[in-house]
């Protein structure tokens, strides 16, 4: 479909530079969306959307359809459901989502056993495999990509202020409810358009950990917002770097990266946290 | 007893239609006891009016309520003329909360807090424009942050925390202010040029203020009327009326809630 670039090793090969490109889109996209999440003190919320979508990949197997289809309905559902729960404050917080979210790897394994071999079916989804990508792949995962961008761009402000501050911004006639859902819908898009990347037990770290690492030296939270997203693409370059020659997990390594950074910065803000903080004014 | 509090929300008052806030025969219990009894409260264009009350007496409960974050368990809600839900222009209305829900997790400056201030004004999707940003330096300016606009809220004093949201609230140039306790530990500085905004507001822009606070002295002057609720209004009423009653906003300044928690 499109020439190879002529890119190094272990860049050299059009899988190889798709599976970067989809690593880089999900470095990006990922902490965009989990900023808002760790804002909310909902940062694993994400998780546990990426447990009820393996539900959804079990249902896909069992039925005979596409598994990131299912995938997505089930995630929307969860993600939907589980924002519903709250602003109703109908559940008791952590419990109630632990409920749902266990329930949601049961089935996907239950699902996924009856429909063949449980690993080898499954193991693509839980641990991804950017390889894999195909161009339809790539270009799905930019249409996402478009999404987001354009919704930070439209709602970023407004959902700043609801996952600060929700009652408040209930009292100053915000949508709440519409944003906490579109904000639910993004989480759940991001999650499936990274299951076959990262994989599904990946996927969430990819949204906290670049965000946890700017934290420690942003004063803003536009400044966290860029730097979690240079973190997230920093992280997926390299980890899809040493990934090949060294014959490791892409999903694993580039989460590997990103935690690395974390205990990088935390450690030098720990040692200079003087020289850290002038820096960043 | 002058301190009736029908005496004020009479519907046949001629600037009716200047009501910026009104409750009627309002109730509201949270599912165990009454919190709220028959309250009436009117706050028109203009008025500065001070709810006070002892802990517990359903202060923060009557503002939810009015402001639609409560439903009303009975009676009537007006809020700019509407039932709360129904209200398009909420932009109109600023709040500070008793105890904000905001906890910052990751770090957001006191500018990004009170731009939120200036979401409403032509829409939550658009950017903001010169002018709100304006709006927005102006409301910092006037709670005394300048220096800090850039500070993320989480390294202020909780102070200065208060402070920043009432900018938020101001930054919206509201033609109807609700505070809930906004000066409580915040220095007397901070609170002379707290009312000087306020007075701003109200003589500049006509806007209603509704302000609960235990401490009233540095607001005593500016005071329209007072209200003391216990569950019920137990008075409402000028500062003179009240004075009639044997409390006085000037004698009593300093020790004023406890004189007035002796009322009814
Ligand atoms: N969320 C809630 N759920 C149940 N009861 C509540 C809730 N909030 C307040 N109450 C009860 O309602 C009553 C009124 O509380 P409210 O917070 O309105 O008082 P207040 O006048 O604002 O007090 P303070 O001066 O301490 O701010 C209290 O008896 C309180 O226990
Ligand atoms: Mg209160």
């Amino acid at each position: 479909m499109i020439g190879t670039l002529p890119i190094p090793y272990p860049f050299e090969s059009a899988e190889a530079q798709r599976a970067l490109v989809a690593c880089l889109a999900v470095g990006v996209f990922a902490p965009m969306i989990g900023a808002f999440l760790v804002q909310k003190r909902l940062s694993l919320v994400g998780d546990g959307i990426a447990h009820v979508a393996f539900a959804g990949v079990g249902a896909g197997l069992l039925v005979g359809v596409w598994p990131v289809w299912t995938a997505l309905v089930f995630a929307m559902i969860g993600a939907i459901g589980v924002e519903m729960l709250r602003l109703k404050r109908k559940a008791a917080g952590d419990l109630a989502l632990a409920l749902f979210f266990y329930v949601g790897i049961a089935m996907g394994a239950v699902f996924a056993s009856r429909a063949g071999d449980l690993e080898l079916e499954t193991l693509p989804y839980l641990f991804g495999d950017p390889y894999a990508v195909t161009w339809t792949g790539v270009a799905t995962v930019g249409a996402l990509g478009v999404i987001v961008v354009v919704s930070m761009r439209l709602a970023g402000r407004a959902l700043f202020a609801v996952v600060t501050d929700e009652d408040w911004s209930r009292v100053a006639g915000l949508p709440v409810g519409v944003l906490s859902m579109a904000l639910a819908a993004l989480t759940a898009g991001v999650i499936v358009a990274g299951m076959r990347i990262v994989g599904i037990l990946l996927i969430a770290a990819m949204m906290v950990l670049p965000v946890a690492s700017a934290q420690l030296v942003s004063r803003s939270f536009r400044g966290t917002l860029r730097l979690a997203v240079a973190i997230g693409a920093v992280s997926s370059l390299l980890g899809l770097t040493i990934a090949r020659p060294l014959d490791l997990a892409p999903g694993g390594s580039i989460v590997f990266v990103a935690a690395a950074l974390f205990a990088a910065v935390a450690l030098a803000k720990r040692t200079a946290p003087r020289a850290l903080q002038q820096e960043a004014h | 007893m002058g301190a009736e509090p029908t005496a004020h929300t009479q519907a046949s008052l001629p600037d009716e239609e200047e009501a910026l806030l009104r409750a009627l025969d309002l109730s509201f219990d949270y599912g165990h006891g009454s919190v709220l009894r028959d309250v009436a409260l009117t706050v028109r264009a203009g008025e500065f009016v001070a709810l006070v009350g002892p802990n517990g007496s359903g202060k923060s409960t009557l503002l939810k309520v009015l402001l639609g974050a409560l439903p009303p368990g009975s009676g009537r809600v007006e809020l700019l003329g509407r039932v709360p839900g129904d209200v398009r222009d909420r932009w109109r209305v600023g709040y500070v909360p008793q105890r904000p829900s905001l906890l910052s997790e990751v770090p957001a400056t006191v500018e990004e807090i009170v731009s939120a201030g200036r979401l409403r004004q032509r829409g939550w999707w658009r950017g903001l424009t010169g002018s709100d940003r304006e709006a927005v330096h102006h409301a910092i300016e006037s709670v005394g942050l300048g220096t800090l606009a850039g500070r993320p809220l989480n390294e202020l004093s909780i102070g200065q925390q208060q402070r920043a949201f009432i900018a938020r609230a101001f930054a919206g140039e509201p033609a109807l202010l609700v505070l809930d306790e906004p000066i409580a530990g915040v220095d007397a500085e901070s609170q002379r040029r707290f009312r000087d905004s306020l007075v701003h507001l109200i003589r500049a822009h006509g806007a209603g203020v509704l302000l609960v606070s235990h401490e009233l002295a540095a607001v005593a002057d500016v005071i329209d009327r007072v209200v003391v609720l216990k569950e019920r209004v137990v008075f409402d009423g000028s500062p003179e009326e009240l004075a009639a009653r044997g409390v006085s906003l000037g004698v009593h300044r300093e020790d004023l809630p406890l004189w007035l928690e002796d009322l009814g």
